[in-house]
């Protein structure tokens, strides 16, 4: 059977909608789960992160802080802000940008105890990118060119 | 001087796209000739935007401190390849070569299109004259190229070293001609609409356009994961980084868009369908400039926080895309059906492949976007990555998949012949491909199980339209489309063996320790400082062995001083089978050094899949323009739809 013209159109109209909420529909279940929320290390010390869910923690990288464990691949530092602290531990090699005194986000996990296990790091990506977020009044804006 | 020239140019590029818009609204007066008045004035256009390109080029290749940009992004010892290349690396720069690729598309357009009416061409040169004005006044009045620093500084910034690679001097030129490829697809549907026909002649003067955006945006995304890929250091080859995403999306929607077209082009169908995708396409472009150029998204390529361009560019963006459908969804009532056809048909095939790319795109686009919107309503800052994008836009790709292997069998119109059995080996394949990796790699993720699976299937029915017949006397264009689509079961396979085979080793080692990744041993020889042009280097000497014969790889971490930065090479050794990834970390201060190996097996597929689905690509648009420049030499008996 061949649809008549009219009733074609509506047809291919019907399933573009279909196509069009299902890719929404889609997309909220996966994003209900699979978000990754960005912290401040003041958020973190409120109470405001969920431990054991992926997430971004942002912040200052604090002078002094790097420390590198026995193995020599495992390393820990402390991510601060205006509002506090959070340990980290990352076992990998951190990006090139990675350093004391500089603006750092990392993705990872809060564990039961308050460290934050980073699976990932990322450092500004040249001297004058900064994340939108660290840019923001009250979330510890570092000098644009600290580090250097 | 220069930049001055250029400057001017730049202003009386600007008058001209504002005279073509006025030339072509002008149209259907008796007493002058719109049509050619446009086109000289479009060609002119072009060329004026080229010369203010070259300006910009030279001025960096003298490195002349005097001007702002130049000395903000450049510096006297770089090498003469990354000075130019360094007049795209900034965004003034990229954007004034995004002008100059809309403004030479003008012209070619006006130059070489033969296949168009004069009042479509009209009309559509109008419409591109509209989209260069908005980019000229972006230009001209938010992000001056050719501003003057006085007194000019003694030496320039320098550029950022990771910018300072080969990929680089390729990578964002050829998105850009993928980019403003996909404006003449849009100019020329706004200006079909503008005039009420939307027919078959204007698809196939749409086609080609939309086949060579195509074509550069595939090899542009490409060149752009292997870029990431060897130079970030990190391993991965797609990070769905919102900047990413941005090539991608109109990428997803091109592709729609070229397989609909196609529908219009034979058969008179999907007439509306078809406007839509092209105006999507071109949107999706534009929304990529925003992410881009705004820095709106955390991105480890955003290089500029800009709220007032990123504003200008929404602006542009509402405008254009608000007034292309605002007319779409005026005239598409009055645009004529197309024949119709069945359920089971080639037409149908196409459609879903148009909606389930669309489904992607719409997943891809919320999952980039969402972080915006949920940061303007509630203010919580949150990012969106691989594991929302894999899981979710993974299965529906892998359907999409499984279709391409069924819908080239199809005949037009309606299906009479029974095609299922041409599909039992391909079948065969990917159910032999499942079911050994159940057994032989039970510990495998299931999506690239299924990758796997259906490539296999793929691959075979994707050449399935080239038998039956002699292949060398196949259409250039069905060798084109059994190519990309067997690139596509190539891709694949290299991702699905990426994500599922690859094996890492993270270890400190001293010079004369031997680590195991893989299949391979790698014995970490030496360290020893090593010097480049404009870079100072630790590198390391790897003697990586698996059976008999080894290979030496020498990774290195590099520092620049003009700006103040490390990168690390990474080396990788390519072998059949794969590639072995070596990373040099920093010291310990204790003799040992972080290592970072990979063994990827097959991964080079992804890329070498990416090349043939371009070269497909390529194939189609040669048999598509070479049928239309020389029609005299077709027998008369050939009638040629």
């Amino acid at each position: 059977m061949i649809a008549r013209p009219k009733h074609q159109r509506m047809v291919l109209l019907a399933l573009a909608g279909v196509a069009l909420l299902g890719a929404v529909l889609l997309a909220m279940w996966g994003l209900q789960d699979r978000a990754a929320y960005f912290y401040t290390p003041a958020d973190i010390v409120a109470g405001k992160a969920e431990p054991g869910r992926a997430m971004r923690l942002g912040g200052m990288v604090e002078v002094g802080s790097i420390r590198r464990a026995e193995d020599g691949v495992t390393i820990t530092f402390a991510v601060a802000d205006d509002g506090g602290r959070t340990p980290v531990s990352f076992r990998g090699i951190a990006p090139d940008l990675f350093r004391e005194g500089s603006g750092v986000v990392a993705e990872g996990r809060l564990a039961p105890d308050g460290t934050f296990v980073a699976d990932n790091i990322l450092a500004k990506h040249d001297e004058r990118y900064m994340p939108p977020q660290l840019a923001q009044p009250g979330a510890g804006a570092p000098p644009l060119r600290a580090g250097q | 001087m220069i930049a001055e020239t250029g400057l001017a140019a730049l202003w009386l590029a600007a008058a001209l796209s504002l005279l073509q818009i006025l030339l072509a609204l002008g149209d259907g007066r008796r007493w002058f000739d719109a049509a050619r008045a446009v086109r000289g004035v479009a060609v002119v256009h072009g060329f004026l935007c080229l010369l203010a390109f070259v300006a910009l080029l030279l001025l960096f290749a003298r490195t002349d401190l005097s001007v702002q940009l130049v000395a903000a992004n450049s510096h006297s010892a770089k090498p003469m390849i990354y000075k130019l290349s360094g007049t795209w690396g900034n965004h003034e720069g990229s954007m004034l070569l995004w002008v100059a690729v809309l403004g030479l598309s003008g012209t070619v357009l006006a130059l070489f299109s033969r296949r168009l009416g004069e009042r479509a061409m009209t009309a559509a040169l109008g419409a591109q004259g509209a989209l260069a004005l908005g980019f000229h006044a972006f230009l001209l009045l938010a992000s001056n190229p050719f501003a003057r620093l006085d007194p000019a500084p003694i030496e320039g910034r320098g550029l950022n070293p990771l910018l300072q690679d080969p990929g680089l001097a390729f990578h964002p030129p050829t998105l850009y001609l993928g980019y403003v490829g996909l404006s003449v697809a849009f100019s020329l549907a706004v200006g079909a609409l503008l005039i009420g026909q939307v027919d078959r002649a204007m698809a196939k003067a749409m086609r080609p356009w939309v086949l060579l955006a195509w074509l550069f945006l595939t090899l542009g995304i490409t060149a752009g994961s292997y870029w990431a890929y060897y130079e970030l250091g990190w391993g991965g080859w797609w990070f769905w980084d919102p900047v990413e995403n941005a090539s991608l999306m109109p990428w997803l929607a091109a592709t729609a868009l070229l397989h609909s077209i196609n529908v219009l082009a034979a058969r008179g169908g999907l007439r509306a369908w078809t406007m839509m995708l092209a105006m999507v396409a071109f949107s999706m472009s534009m929304v990529g400039t925003f992410l881009v150029r705004s820095g709106i998204l955390t991105s480890v390529h955003a290089f500029a926080v800009d709220p007032q361009r990123g504003t200008f560019i929404l602006v542009l963006l509402a405008i254009y895309v608000g007034a292309a459908f605002l007319l779409f969804a005026m005239r598409t009532a009055a645009l004529k059906e197309g024949p119709p056809f069945e359920l089971v048909s080639r037409e149908s095939g196409l459609v879903a492949n148009n909606l389930l790319l669309s489904v992607i795109l719409g997943i891809v686009f919320i999952g980039t976007l969402y972080p915006l919107f949920a940061e303007a309503v509630s203010g919580e800052k949150l990012s969106v990555g691989p594991p929302y994008f894999n899981s979710v836009a993974g299965p529906v790709a892998l359907l999409l998949a499984s279709l391409i292997a069924i819908g080239p069998l199809l005949s037009w119109r309606r299906e009479t012949r029974p095609f299922g059995r041409k599909l039992v080996i391909p079948l065969l394949f990917a159910i032999t491909a499942l079911v050994v990796l159940l057994f032989a790699a039970p510990e495998v993720g299931w999506l690239p199980k299924l990758g796997i699976a259906v490539a296999a299937g793929l691959a075979p029915a994707s050449l399935i339209p080239l038998l039956g017949r002699n292949p060398l006397r196949a259409p250039l264009a069905t060798w084109g489309m059994a190519i990309a689509h067997f690139g596509v079961a190539v891709a694949i396979v290299g991702m699905a063996a990426e994500s599922g085979f690859t094996r890492e080793t993270l270890a400190a080692a001293r010079p004369g320790d031997r680590v195991e990744v893989g299949p391979w041993l790698v014995e970490f020889r030496e360290v020893y400082p090593a010097v480049g042009p404009n870079w100072t280097a630790i590198e390391a000497e790897f003697r990586a062995s698996r059976g008999s014969g080894a290979v030496t790889l020498k990774p290195q971490t590099r520092y620049f001083t003009d700006p103040q930065t490390e990168t690390n090479e990474a080396a990788i050794k390519t072998v059949l089978a794969g590639q072995l990834y070596t990373v040099i970390g920093p010291p310990d201060g204790e003799g040992r050094w972080q290592l970072r190996l990979w063994w990827k097996p097959l991964v080079t597929l992804i890329w070498f899949g990416g090349g043939l689905i371009a070269l497909g690509g390529l194939l189609a648009l040669l048999g598509r323009t070479l049928r239309g420049w020389r029609p005299r030499f077709r027998n008369s008996r050939e009638r040629y739809a």
